[in-house]
């Protein structure tokens, strides 16, 4: 395949991932009449938006006092003081409004007596900056996440978006000047290339989930729009920083919810010490989530884990008894059942750390736009691309995120970098000319993949690859398992090469876009591991052993790799739109 | 109509792909362990149950509510069996 023979269509603008943050640009793209494609490698609700169940936070006040400020010194505080404040204090403002506008669009939020819209209490939230429990979180019931994805598809589906379902987007394309210009994408039932013009792309396709052995997140989390930006040449921001619970399923990753634990559930190693003990004698098995999942990680390290492998611990609810298992912990016990087939009254739940959500990603501004370094702490947007939501990093989360704060992300800057998206076409009504060599470049990856012969298999890589992220980059980071980290991920990007696919048709090719993914994790991995090697401190999720306190001197700014695997850094935006800068303190709870 | 023992297509594969980690496990495992020894109707069955919304997949797979249709209900029988069998 050559450029000249490639199909191409044009768009306005063309959305790559159809969770909440690109189906919302699209409905509000396509509600101004823009002529709006998105891209998605999954049917659009499949997107894993639908996995989120907790909710969205907003300072309505429905249940107790609150405002956005409070909400805006949570998340600052939640941040471990990485987070952008300008960025924050613009999603804690809009966050009521959007909550308005959501409802407007289909989606059920749970109700008070009173009529109100429900809100419930999640960890790290106050009032009055630090202060009583605040209740924060807006809800459709345990399907939040389901009930936005649903409105926004058919939103969307009556403004006229047009949707390439099943497609996979393989790389960007640009002009001489640098401007992005629409994607490289491929239809998976057919296998052939499509060219997609657009004056402007926006990428929302999640996070990176699938780094690592054990974690909570859909098989489609690859990072792929991440990687995507990584070949373009635009650093990624904040990688090291991946927020992981504690108590997973071992060897599946489903999330067993702190609430076990809560209720009295304790976890016990080979021996059936409870170990927790010793880590936090007061707090015990009710200590943060960090110091939770790094005992684990010890636990195992040092050889008094359970099963055949010593590769877990044990969750013990037997001591509840059946009654209160039954009565209050009915979910925990259907998911130890099912996935499992051990019935928690009787057998303690296999559990390990479990990786959860993306912290960093592609850097952006508030308006959605992707930037880039010009020098000496200044910025400059990349003409004509955009990012949203958990691939992107703007940076809301900062070293942390809080419960309830991904679904308020994902409409917020999902809703700016419409807006802006907006002014920017009524600037720029024409296509502009392509760079055909970009076109090239995408092309030659999908070239790549037809080298046959013998070789490593995608799927034998792609599991030692989650396997060294969890044990040399997951809870437990030191120099000695990040340097072993780096080398081990350098030596399996090197076999990468030598991979190759043994089926070389076309039509619904399934082994060929799992290679894509692959070079997408294997990327990000190596971003990953050189990110967390580089910052020698512990900061909210990333945790080092060898560096246990935060070095706010030194280490508060974000870190940018870029992909020849050079790690540069750039400060944090301390600097709010209209309030006082929140100065760093130690984060306690 | 052909009863054998044959290996879920890739359109089918890709097809459970999903939006949440508990149905990519669920699914997955039922294609190597559960689908080769369905018959033509319950492979049908299956490929319609597909269509149906993750959220309430998820109810169906913990257990929490059941399918009306009685054939589909064996499907997913069949599906919460095969995670261990």
């Amino acid at each position: 395949m050559t450029a000249m023979k490639l199909v191409r269509r044009k768009f306005d603008t063309l959305v790559i991932g159809a969770g909440g943050g690109g189906l919302r640009s699209a409905m509000q793209l396509a509600q101004a009449d823009a002529n709006v494609a998105v891209v998605s490698k999954v049917f659009p609700t499949r997107s894993h938006t639908v996995a989120a169940q907790g909710g969205m936070n907003a300072a309505l006040a429905n249940v107790v006092p609150d405002n956005w400020h409070w909400h805006m010194y949570d998340t600052v505080k939640g941040s471990d003081y990485l987070g952008d404040q300008d960025a924050i204090e613009y999603m804690c403002r809009a966050a009521s409004h959007l909550v308005v506008e959501l409802e407007h669009a289909g989606v059920p939020f749970s109700r008070l007596d009173n009529g109100k819209i429900y809100q419930r209490p999640f960890g790290g939230q106050s009032q009055d900056f630090g202060g009583a429990q605040a209740a924060r979180t807006c809800a459709a019931a345990d399907r939040t996440g389901h009930a936005i994805l649903h409105s926004l598809y058919q939103q969307n589906i009556r403004a006229k978006t047009h949707f390439f379902d099943e497609y996979f987007a393989i790389d960007l394309v640009k002009d001489s000047d640098g401007y992005i210009l629409g994607a490289v994408v491929l239809e998976i039932e057919t296998g052939e290339p499509l060219l997609i013009e657009a004056k402007t792309t926006l990428l929302a396709t999640g996070g990176v989930g699938q780094l690592f052995r054990t974690n909570t997140n859909a098989h489609i989390n690859t990072g792929d729009g991440i990687a995507m930006a990584l070949r373009a040449g635009i650093p990624v921001q904040d990688m090291e920083f991946f927020q992981f619970h504690p108590t997973g399923i071992a060897g599946k990753g489903m999330l067993i919810t702190e609430g076990v634990r809560g209720e009295g559930g304790y976890l016990v190693n080979k021996d059936g010490e409870r170990f927790m003990e010793r880590y936090a004698p007061h707090a015990k098995d009710l200590a943060s989530r960090d110091v939770v999942s790094r005992a684990i990680a010890i636990e195992v390290r040092e050889g008094r884990g359970c099963g055949p492998n010593a590769d877990h611990v044990m969750l013990k609810l037997e001591h509840l008894g059946a009654e209160v298992i039954k009565k209050r912990l009915p979910g925990i016990r259907d998911m130890a059942m099912t996935f499992i087939g051990v019935d928690p009254i009787e057998e303690p739940i296999p559990v390990f750390p479990t990786a959860h959500y993306t912290m960093g990603g592609i850097p952006t501004n508030r308006y959605g736009q992707v930037v880039v370094p010009l020098g000496e702490g200044a910025e400059e947007p990349i003409p004509g691309l955009y990012a949203v939501g958990e691939c992107a990093c703007v940076s809301v989360h900062g070293a942390n995120r809080l419960g309830g704060n991904s679904l308020l992300d994902i409409v917020v800057f999902g809703r700016a970098a419409g807006n802006h998206i907006i002014e920017h076409l009524a600037e720029h009504r024409y296509h502009r000319q392509l760079d055909e060599g970009s076109i090239d470049q995408a092309l030659a990856r999908l070239a790549r993949w037809e080298q046959s012969g013998d070789g490593e298999s995608v799927d034998e890589l792609r599991q030692e690859l989650q396997r060294v992220m969890e044990e040399d980059c997951g809870v437990f980071r030191t120099e000695e398992t990040l340097v072993q980290g780096v080398a081990r991920v350098e030596a399996l990007a090197e076999r990468l090469q030598n991979v190759r696919l043994k089926d070389q048709s076309k039509v619904f090719n399934t082994a060929r876009i799992e290679a894509f993914e692959l070079e997408n994790l294997m990327a990000l991995g190596l971003a990953t591991v050189k990110s967390a090697l580089a910052r020698k401190e512990s900061r909210g999720a990333h945790s080092r052993v060898d560096y246990p306190d935060r070095d706010d001197e030194r280490w508060m700014k974000h870190s940018l790799y870029y992909e020849d695997g050079r790690v540069d850094y750039k400060p944090v935006r301390t600097k709010p739109l209209t309030v006082d800068t929140f100065p760093p303190k130690a984060r306690v709870y | 109509m052909s009863d054998t023992a044959v290996s879920a297509s890739p359109r089918l594969r890709w097809q459970c792909r999903r939006g949440m980690r508990e149905l990519d496990e669920l699914l997955q495992t039922f294609l190597e362990r559960g689908y080769p020894q369905l018959n033509d109707t319950q492979r049908m069955t299956f490929e319609r149950l597909l269509t149906t919304q993750d959220n309430l997949l998820l109810e169906y797979f913990m257990g929490r509510s059941v399918p009306k249709d009685a054939d589909t209900a064996d499907v997913v029988a069949k599906i919460r069996h095969a995670a261990h069998p």
